[in-house]
């Protein structure tokens, strides 16, 4: 019994690529069949998924499969799946949040006319996610990373004909890639050094072989800031949330950038104190960065996905100062609030006929009560509020190992302010959305081409359906729930990562300074409620031009912050003006010199045939054509010899005996 | 001056005057009477070379010279013979009007 969900293992990725095979086969019209398989086959994977899962429950065990993929040389190439609580615990989380998500898009994505090319995409990126969560080779592991990049790829530039969109989706594509080309090095590297890229292979996988390298570790860590947006590489995801926003809550929230910090925890074994110091540092620098940045966003998905950047940041702090179980912890809840948080964004977006800028907005929460529900609940969870929400929990155990950490107090102070900022400006985004009156300000362009544009907004604006709230409601119900298993008293989270069995413990709660800890950090989120309350709050602001609280005390700030601290304009002065003259001096090296050595061949061979032609013409052809005409020449002068006249024959014969007679004569004579 | 050598400047004289006819007559008639000077100025060669050489006292040369002018005369015969076709196909007998020349 206990070997079959493993064997059946590989059909939770495959079902989602063969919907997505067929979505791609319908035809443009066929939205409800394009659904229907979509939305089936991730059924079934998610039902798998929970099979798998609770077989984990019964015996926490770590199973795979390998088998032989390619040949070279004497060597074989493994490839395998395979099942531990990790990949188990994220199986689950991403076919759940997936199931919802794909449920809501049917509603979201009701009014776009390439409905079946979406559903196509986005169960290629389930399919594509989740082979890379049972992956048991690392190889497997980047090309099912690859066609999720691909997917965001196509799904961030799904409304391709906006030139932003395009341009987003291209910028992601490009920055991934660069963090890739260091994961690919890596993995290079680790089988120079082991022989195998398998991660468990009774003992010769690399995971086992004991190999600890930072340079490896460092490489593979690229890979994981390039697609979990850390602080270099962070710059394409508050881009990317030009895609439709079911896109932004499955890919950029919940699961894809999530792939990072699991691909971290993966190959947790190989990574050295070290490396871990390197994540731990760009994970804090991230969180922080990414959280001062969205305090002055102003569109609500942006805000979000600095939001997403900046608890990103905190997952990877996790693992750098607290072990795979931290960081997961925060990984799994985070991916339940985001997603929560982007689909609530989403059903504003949709109520309010595209919309996204929230001084725009205002007042939602009279017209759209359960989606203002929700959106507190994972604005609560996010921020961390104490007890009853997940966040709480998760972040709570990263700031304990961030402060429990012997290398620097540092991170801990960043991660704690993070967290002040975190529930600062989330307090300044649902006042803005969700109080107050609703804002008519100059109309900007619509957002989501796919919702026409209603005639008044405030009489347009409406609940979402319900196969958008229920998915809201669902999520927000583990928002909630999804603190306990993570619980200092009941860490039964990281028990069942560790294999081990969880035990109930009260005293934790009081050890190492832990409670004293968390009032800390709840007296900090309360700190942000209250202070964003104080600023936007009580007094929101009457029309959409009006300045921001923060812009009207420190302009400069405010300013420098919107622009995201100019990362982007500082990569447009270095490293794109570096590539633009790097591309110029290859563009004149292949112009003049590597195009230039074919142009002096052909002109040398024009030249060599164009001689040769000559001399054909000229000398060849001239030579042989005089010859035949002298020959012709000759032949008419003699042919005038013999004009039929026997006179003139005579004449000839005459003169030729005399010549002969004199020439006989003289000689005789000589 | 001997008598070979008076021979050979009248049989050349001879030639040079039927060469002259030949060539100079534009009547087919005339040109054949100049082709018979000419073979008669040979075979009066033929007679003197006999006469005055080393064995004038057999008579070969008067023998060659006879049939010579036998062959002649056949020669002759075969020669009017064809102006007379030729002059029954075209109606003259003047040269240049029977090759069509420019003159």
């Amino acid at each position: 019994m206990s070997v079959w969900i493993v064997r059946a293992l590989w059909l939770i990725p495959v079902l989602p690529v063969l919907a997505a095979g067929m979505g791609a086969l319908l035809k443009r019209n066929q939205r409800r069949l394009a659904a229907t398989v979509a939305i089936g086959a991730m059924s079934i994977s998610f039902v798998l998924a929970v099979v798998a899962f609770a077989h984990l429950l019964l015996a926490p065990e770590r199973l795979f499969i390998n088998f032989e993929w390619m040949q070279f040389g004497s060597e074989w190439l493994k490839l395998g799946w395979m099942l531990d609580p990790l990949a188990g615990a994220m199986l689950v989380m991403v076919t759940f949040v997936g199931l919802l998500i794909f449920i809501y898009s049917v509603a979201y994505m009701h009014h776009d006319e390439n409905f079946t090319r979406f559903f196509c995409f986005l169960s290629l990126f389930a399919g594509a996610m989740l082979g890379l969560l049972i992956a048991n080779s690392l190889l497997l592991l980047f090309m099912c990373w690859e066609v999720v990049g691909l997917t965001s790829y196509l799904l961030i530039g799904f409304w391709y004909e906006r030139p932003a969109a395009a341009a987003a989706a291209k910028k992601a594509f490009i920055t991934t890639r660069i963090g890739d080309l260091g994961l690919l090095l890596g993995m290079v590297w680790l089988y120079g050094q082991t022989g195998t890229l398998l991660f468990y292979d009774h003992g010769a996988g690399c995971l086992e072989a004991g190999v600890a390298s930072t340079g490896i570790a460092l490489l593979i860590f690229c890979g994981a800031v390039g697609k979990s947006g850390q602080l270099p590489l962070h710059v394409w995801l508050p881009d990317a949330m030009e895609g439709p926003t079911p896109v932004s809550a499955l890919i950029h929230a919940a699961t894809m950038v999530a792939a990072g910090v699991y691909l971290v925890a993966r190959v947790y074994p190989l990574m050295t104190p070290q490396a871990l110091e390197v994540v731990a540092w760009i994970g804090a620098l991230t969180a922080i960065f990414a959280a001062l940045v969205a305090v002055a966003q102003e569109d609500i998905k942006r805000i979000l996905a600095y939001s997403t950047v900046s608890q990103l940041g905190y997952m990877m702090l996790g693992l750098g100062v607290g072990g795979v179980a931290v960081g997961v912890f925060h990984l799994i809840a985070h991916a339940f609030f985001k997603a929560l948080l982007f689909l609530g964004a989403g059903s504003v977006i949709h109520g309010l006929m595209g919309e996204q800028d929230i001084r725009e907005m205002g007042g939602v929460r009279k017209w759209m009560p359960v989606t203002f529900a929700c959106y507190a609940v994972g604005t609560l969870a996010l921020c961390g509020f104490p007890l009853f929400f997940s966040g709480f929990w998760s972040k709570d155990a990263i700031l304990h190992a961030a402060y429990e950490w012997n290398v620097s107090r540092v991170p801990f102070y960043l991660g704690a302010l993070g967290a002040l900022l975190t529930a600062f400006y989330m307090t300044r985004q649902v006042c803005y959305v969700f109080f107050g009156k609703r804002r008519k300000g100059p109309v900007t362009e619509p957002v989501v081409p796919a919702e026409t544009a209603a005639s008044d907004p405030e009489e347009a604006a409406h609940e979402s359906p319900a196969a958008m709230t229920t998915p809201l409601l669902l999520l927000a119900g583990f928002a909630v729930l999804l603190g306990f298993i993570g619980t200092p008293a009941w860490p039964w989270l990281q028990s069942f990562l560790e294999m081990e069995a969880a035990s109930w413990d009260w005293h934790q709660l009081a050890e190492n300074g832990l409670l004293s800890l968390m009032v800390a950090s709840s007296l900090l989120v309360f700190a942000g409620l209250g202070l964003g309350w104080w600023l936007y709050g009580r007094k929101p602001i009457r029309h959409a031009g009006d300045q921001d609280a923060l812009e009207r005390l420190q302009p400069t700030v405010f300013y420098a912050l919107k622009r995201g601290l100019f990362v982007d304009q500082l990569y447009a002065v270095t490293v794109l003006r570096l590539a633009w003259w790097i591309a110029c001096v290859a563009n004149w090296l292949e112009r003049w010199v590597w195009g230039g050595i074919p142009v002096a061949v052909s002109a040398l061979t024009k030249g060599l045939g164009w001689i040769d032609s000559s001399l054909d013409r000229w000398v060849v052809n001239k030579g042989f054509d005089e010859g035949c005409n002298s020959v012709a020449d000759g032949g008419r002068l003699l042919a005038q010899l013999q004009d039929g006249r026997i006179q003139h024959y005579l004449r000839v014969l005459g003169a030729a005996v005399a010549a002969l007679a004199l020439f006989l004569l003289l000689g005789r004579r000589g | 001056m001997t008598g070979l050598t008076g021979c050979l400047l009248v049989s050349s004289m001879l030639f040079a005057i039927g060469l002259a006819g030949a060539l100079t007559r534009r009547n087919t008639i005339l040109v054949l009477v100049g082709i018979e000077l000419m073979l008669n100025a040979a075979n009066l060669n033929f007679i003197a070379f006999w006469r005055y050489g080393p064995r004038s006292g057999e008579p070969t040369g008067m023998i060659f010279v006879l049939f010579s002018i036998g062959v002649a005369a056949a020669e002759a015969a075969v020669g009017l013979a064809l102006i007379l076709a030729v002059y029954r196909h075209a109606k003259t007998t003047d040269l240049s009007q029977l090759t069509g020349g420019p003159q």
